[in-house]
């Protein structure tokens, strides 16, 4: 039998305010255990929560983003549960009136163009962290994480395959970055995914039952847990079982995922309205200023690169593919480097020696300036091209002065047709042979030739004029 | 020797700043009078007498003119509010020496208007009950009849008024948890406005319900702490940020044709006479002082005791989940697994009314039953709002009584507490509408115990409140009888 697979997802993201949810302790990362937190998200007797509304702005600017409709008076629930990482036992969520609802998001595979519906999306706090410690037989909690901001994204069923789906991830991320609201880090667990997954034979349309993964820290391995339980699932039908509802966990190391609790022990979360938090008011004017102040996101910019630059598609999407690197590329273009040669720098040495060096995008130390004035140095004819990528890894690290450098190390250009000719005069008399080569009409031999003259020039000669000159001295004989 | 236990908190004040006693004297008298006489009525929990008499000398040296009426002045806080590293268990098991690392705001505003804490006061498990008898380190007695409770939940703030071991107190209110306490015990109090007094660093019972307010000897006593009390709160995001008028200097202004309305539902034919009673002859002391006296209807009271039930379990169940053993407070020991570390410790920890109430709440919460309990009761919250509203067409204040009688014997209600609940008819609409409501003495019953008249008022009209209850204890003295019980009779 045929089978068809499919996902949604509920994706978490860690909001990159400077505190928390509901109090002024810090959300930075890596902090020394329960160094970050106070009476009210540790959940103190008699505190309260206060909403940060600086998270209420990151979350309407999102939820624009992905085309939801904004609620205009939302409303925070309690979700109440126990658990030792969750100080009030209860966590301060939105279920009946969250941040947005009926978004969409269009995504790009092989397979072509595909638009993916967002179901809601809504705030909530997130929950601190237990380490066990199997030789003390303890368990500690740090609350730090306790209260930090987190936007849920929850998908329609709308994905076939792990292609759409991380092709969906890549394209939030995305916007995420470009909205300036998170750092998407999966591996300090601000970007988290879960899988809801179900199969059905191809061309039925009701749905299957399903399965909810979690522990997916990388793209990596949400796509190799979907392929596993897809096929998971299609045994079990095929062999004329059942699929159980339940929640499973993703190990990364045995390549496999195992039940944690079926819905039989599913728990009554008792949502009710949070009462110590008034309903958030969003209003028109206030989104319209959100969207005025709003970066334009990389579809926006890969866009306008193709229009106004005429650049390529490839080219659009290697230099929107960071935040960092598409405004690197903006101020390039902005200091008057032609568009095409700009991107091809970009592209080529600064992505290369970012690479090479390990570095984010953010983290770059070359500024545009710089750049720019060591390309117009090569259009004006003072570097090869050579030359200059070299100049370029000299400096890149420093953001060194490049005129400066380009004279102390007398690397400009020999343009002078005096020491050329000398030059080119002297390998000629040197080099009988080859000349003769060249006479008798072997191409090969001329590049020999221009190689020994750019060697006495100490590769500094303008190649241009070598072969000129060259040419000129050999038609000559 | 002027015995300064008989003066009002105001006189008192007035006595401190002109230098006819020092502070460290009158609170010296009052740790004296508590070490002797709260053995039996168990008013306070705990008593910080040490900080008391520090603050006492420090509060004397720096006395200035200009102070504030209640500088210096000993009072005693509910034990549900936090304060900085005095124990603070809300008479419970769980929270056996809690120290808070913080104060509530309302403890703040307090010591910035100076005000001498004696200690923490008695009350009923984490405010639940009507006759504080729930405290798991026992029962509050009625300084009128110490075989009688002091009501609840805040008892033990009354009963300290009541029997001269503080000139003030701060309590709660949930569901009249100020106004029958002070009722059964013959002291006045205030409910204030939902939103008007910070709840920050109060212990949530139900937090859509709960508001701090004053206990005191008079109506303006109340106005003089209340005025300390009020005020928006950055730290509470259901305080409103408005300007709060003067109360004190409101007092004296004329009842003239101020419309007092007795609304028919408050008034059945079943209600005990002495009650009614002395209710109407409340409304004719008032008449004679310009006041008109209207009949109106209040629809929907008929709702409240059920809506206050569900919505404040609900509420409940969800604020007391954090007391888990795991964070604070006390812990079950010899546990072998978090769920046994959890169960044990809420099951040996609560007292049964706070696990009846968090039993009740979860259920009305749970899927299935969410809508038909809690909702309707939402629905039912609004439907009595809209008779307030509807009423307060045709009145400026409403008088209904507190109580339907005067406070009911030790262990006598804790057995029915389906007929408990609907002691608290007048109490409870209030709370849910977030109405501010004033509970006065107005009367004794044929045994010699107090009966009190309740005052509600449209939102922030506490003033009006205030100087109604003023003018009538200018013509009468219910609020000045004394106790007759205790260590005296």
């Amino acid at each position: 039998m045929m089978w068809e697979t499919v996902i949604g997802l509920e994706t978490h993201v860690e909001l990159s305010t400077r505190s928390k949810l509901f109090c002024g302790c810090s959300t930075a990362f890596g902090g020394a255990p329960n160094s970050q937190c106070c009476p009210v998200c540790m959940g103190m007797p008699g505190a309260l929560p206060v909403l940060n509304r600086a998270v209420v702005d990151y979350a309407v600017q999102v939820g624009m983003a992905l085309g939801c409709a904004i609620t205009p008076v939302q409303r925070f629930d309690r979700k109440n549960y126990f658990y030792p990482d969750l100080p009030k036992a209860y966590q301060i969520s939105q279920l009946y009136l969250p941040v947005g609802r009926d978004g969409q998001v269009e995504i790009d595979t092989a397979a072509g163009r595909k638009t993916i519906g967002i179901h809601e999306l809504h705030m909530e706090e997130d929950a601190g962290k237990l380490m066990h410690d199997p030789w003390l037989e303890q368990t500690r909690v740090d609350y730090n994480r306790c209260g930090v901001p987190l936007l849920e994204i929850v998908t329609r069923p709308d994905f076939r395959t792990a292609e759409e789906v991380v092709a969906y991830l890549e394209k939030l991320k995305e916007t995420l970055h470009y909205l300036g609201v998170s750092d998407c880090k999966m591996e300090e667990g601000s970007l988290r995914c879960d899988v809801n997954l179900s199969v059905r034979p191809a061309g039925s349309d009701v749905l299957g039952t399903r399965t909810e993964m979690k522990n997916l820290n990388s793209f990596k391995a949400i796509a190799r847990a979907i392929g596993y339980e897809a096929r998971r699932q299609m045994e079990v039908l095929e062999e004329g079982g059942q699929v159980v509802q339940e929640t499973r966990r993703w190990d990364e190391n045995k390549d496999a995922s195992y039940a944690m609790r079926s819905k039989e022990n599913t728990q009554d979360y008792r949502y009710f309205p949070e009462p110590d938090l008034p309903p958030v008011v969003v209003s028109e004017e206030h989104k319209q200023r959100l969207l005025d102040s709003r970066p334009e996101l990389g579809e926006e910019k890969r866009r306008l690169y193709a229009q106004q630059y005429g650049l390529p598609a490839y080219d659009c999407q290697m230099l929107t593919s960071h935040r960092a690197l598409a405004a690197f590329f903006e101020a390039l273009v902005a200091l008057g480097t032609p568009a095409k040669q700009g991107a091809n720098w970009v592209m080529g040495q600064v992505l290369g020696a970012l690479s090479a060096r390990g570095l984010a995008p953010e983290a770059l130390p070359i500024t545009p300036p710089t750049l720019a004035a060591l390309i117009r140095m090569v259009e004006e004819g003072r570097l090869n091209r050579n030359t200059a990528v070299k100049v370029f890894e000299a400096v890149f690290d420093q953001d060194g002065d490049v005129e400066a450098y380009v004279a102390a190390h007398g690397l400009e250009q020999v343009r002078d047709t005096g020491v050329v000719e000398r030059t080119v005069a002297q390998v000629l008399e040197e080099h009988p042979q080859p000349v003769a080569d060249v006479r008798a009409g072997k191409e090969k031999a001329f590049g020999f030739l221009v190689g020994q003259v750019m060697r006495r020039l100490a590769g500094q000669g303008d190649p241009q004029l070598v072969r000129e000159v060259l040419q000129e001295k050999l038609g000559e004989g | 020797m002027t015995q300064w236990e008989h003066l009002t908190a105001l006189e008192l004040g007035r006595a401190i700043a002109r230098g006819e006693v020092t502070i460290p004297e009158v609170t010296q008298g009052a740790l004296e009078r508590i070490a002797r006489e709260d053995q039996v009525y168990h008013s306070y929990l705990t008593v910080t007498g040490e900080q008391a008499m520090d603050r006492a000398h420090r509060l004397q040296a720096q006395l200035a003119k200009g102070v504030g009426p209640l500088y210096g002045v000993p009072m005693g806080l509910k034990d549900n509010l936090c304060t900085r590293g005095v124990p603070t268990t809300c008479a419970s098991k769980l929270l056996e020496g809690f120290c808070p690392p913080y104060n509530a705001t309302v403890v703040e505003r307090l010591e910035a208007a100076g005000g001498v804490s004696l200690g923490k006061l008695n009350m009923d498990e984490f405010a639940m009950g009507s006759t504080s008898e729930t405290s798991h380190f026992g029962p509050v007695r009625n300084p009128w009849d110490t075989q009688r409770v002091a009501g609840g939940s805040s008892g033990g703030a009354a009963a300290a008024v009541a029997a001269g071991l503080g000139w003030y107190a701060i309590g709660s209110d949930t569901g009249g948890s100020i106004r029958q306490p002070a009722a059964y015990c013959g002291v006045t109090g205030i409910k204030p406005t939902y939103g008007s007094v910070s709840r920050y660093g109060l212990v949530a019972y139900a937090s859509s319900l709960d508001q701090v307010g004053p206990l005191g000897r008079d109506a303006a006593d109340c106005a003089a702490v209340l005025e300390v009390l009020q005020g928006w709160d950055r730290r509470d995001a259901t305080s409103v940020e408005r300007t709060y008028g003067p109360l004190l200097s409101q007092l004296n202004q004329p009842l003239n044709g101020l419309r007092i309305g007795l609304p028919a539902q408050c008034f059945p034919p079943e209600l005990d006479g002495q009650t009614a009673r002395c209710v109407r002859q409340a409304a004719q002391v008032l008449k004679e002082r310009g006041a008109r006296i209207v009949e109106v209807s209040l629809p929907g009271l008929e709702y409240a005791v059920a809506a206050y039930y569900i919505l404040a379990s609900a509420e409940a169940s969800s604020n007391l989940a954090r007391y888990d053993g795991v964070k604070y407070g006390w812990r079950a020991e010899g546990t072998q697994s978090l769920e046994e570390l959890y169960c044990r410790t809420r099951t040996q920890g609560f007292g049964l009314e706070a696990k009846r109430r968090m039993l009740l709440g979860a259920f009305v919460l749970s899927s299935g039953h969410y809508e038909d309990y809690y909702r309707t009761a939402l629905r039912a919250r609004a439907v009595i709002d809209q008779g307030f509203r509807q009423a307060f067409g045709q009145c400026d204040v409403l008088l209904t009584p507190v109580t339907p009688a005067a406070a009911p014997r030790l262990g006598e209600s804790l057995s029915n507490p389906l007929e408990m609940y609907q002691g608290d008819l007048y109490t409870v609409p209030v709370n849910l509408a977030g109405l501010p409501a004033l509970s006065m003495p107005c009367g004794l019953d044929g045994e010699g115990l107090p009966l009190g008249a309740q005052l509600i008022a449209p939102r922030f009209e506490e003033g009006v409140l205030l100087r109604v209850a003023h003018a009538f204890q200018q013509d009468t003295a219910y609020h000045k009888v004394q106790r007759r019980g205790g260590l005296e009779g």
